[in-house]
């Protein structure tokens, strides 16, 4: 009777996508396991499985993993919104962030009123309040682009947490 | 007589690709040739075919803006291997989160004194009667104002954190703070 071997354990989903057999010494095995299509068909089709497997053979193994990870959430992101991708998320942060600061800004303000009679209130870096004038501009990166909208600046839900 | 003057000047991707930058080239408008090194990048991480995919699949106004996005994203991987741009989004993230809440300890105190208090280090009151009875002036600063969605801080409904970063504000390796700027 011929024994029937056990087959090699499954492809990844990278080479099941590129239709290539999975060696053991796949770059991609670790990262991309056959029950995460999805993941390797999105960089893929982003950043091409070359551009990905040079990208990875610079890092050091140990930081591959999150490596892959950005790389994914990029692409995500690079599909989702061809136009802008992560720079979308950045514009929309770095917009929210002066909106907050303008707000601390003037709530401390409020504060230092209200608590005139004692010591005025240092903020973290040991100076006074800081001015309206002294906060950083909004915009800045967003008028780089032409076409980047109100909507796309006001839609945070669409940007995963990566936190 | 021949006249093209486009002829003559091949752009910045047919010369790292070594073709001849025919008239109607996808990538001459936005890949001039004093800025090589901006094709080299995105060739490097995205590849010329990918972008070629990408813009032909947008409308010819998104696609200015399609290469700048790609070409700092391109460079932000380049400059970070392991982040890329996905370094600054979470670098941001945290600077949002801190900032909200230390509008939220501020807007608490505000409250504190409205009432005659003097602030501690008790957590705000809930709920918002003792807001909607001051005078506008004295209510805290409604950080949540523009804000779309509710809370004032995003979470994609639906969509599980995808990973923890081991944030260490700086692009691989470094664990100084201050990172994540291009």
């Amino acid at each position: 009777m011929r024994n029937h071997e056990p087959r090699a354990s499954s492809s990844c989903a990278a080479c099941k996508l590129l239709k290539r057999r999975c060696t053991p010494s796949c770059i991609f095995a670790p990262y991309f396991r056959s029950d995460e299509p999805k993941k390797f068909a999105k960089v893929h089709k982003v950043f091409g499985a070359s551009n990905v497997s040079k990208i990875l053979n610079e890092v050091p193994e140990e930081q591959r993993d999150e490596t892959v990870n950005s790389l994914a959430y990029e692409a995500e992101a690079r599909l989702r919104d061809p136009v802008y991708g992560c720079i979308g998320a950045i514009a929309l942060l770095q917009r929210r962030m002066v909106e907050l600061q303008v707000d601390l800004a003037i709530a401390r303000a409020r504060l230092a009123r209200y608590s005139a009679s004692s010591p005025p209130i240092l903020n973290d870096h040991g100076s006074m309040i800081p001015t309206l004038a002294e906060l950083p501009a909004c915009g800045g990166f967003a008028d780089c682009f032409s076409q980047i909208s109100s909507d796309t600046m006001n839609d945070l839900s669409q940007f995963p947490y990566i936190f | 007589m021949a006249s093209s003057s486009s002829y003559n000047c091949p752009c910045a991707a047919c010369k790292f690709l070594r073709r001849k930058c025919m008239p109607g080239c996808i990538f001459a408008p936005y890949f001039p040739p004093e800025e090589p090194q901006k094709f080299a990048n995105v060739h490097k991480i995205f590849g010329a075919s990918n972008v070629t995919k990408l813009l032909n699949e947008l409308l010819p106004h998104q696609r200015e803006d399609a290469v700048n996005s790609l070409a700092y994203e391109a460079e932000a991987r380049v400059r970070d291997p392991v982040y890329g741009c996905v370094g600054a989004i979470s670098f941001l993230q945290r600077q949002v989160h801190r900032l909200q809440k230390e509008l939220e300890a501020a807007n608490a105190d505000l409250i504190r004194y409205a009432c005659n208090e003097v602030p501690t280090a008790l957590p705000a009151p809930p709920g918002a009667s003792s807001i909607e009875s001051m005078a506008p002036r004295q209510r805290p600063v409604e950080y949540n104002r523009r804000m779309g969605n509710e809370g004032g801080y995003y979470q994609a409904p639906g969509m599980p954190m995808p990973y923890n970063l081991p944030w260490n504000d700086n692009p691989s390796g470094d664990t100084d703070g201050g990172g994540g700027n291009m």
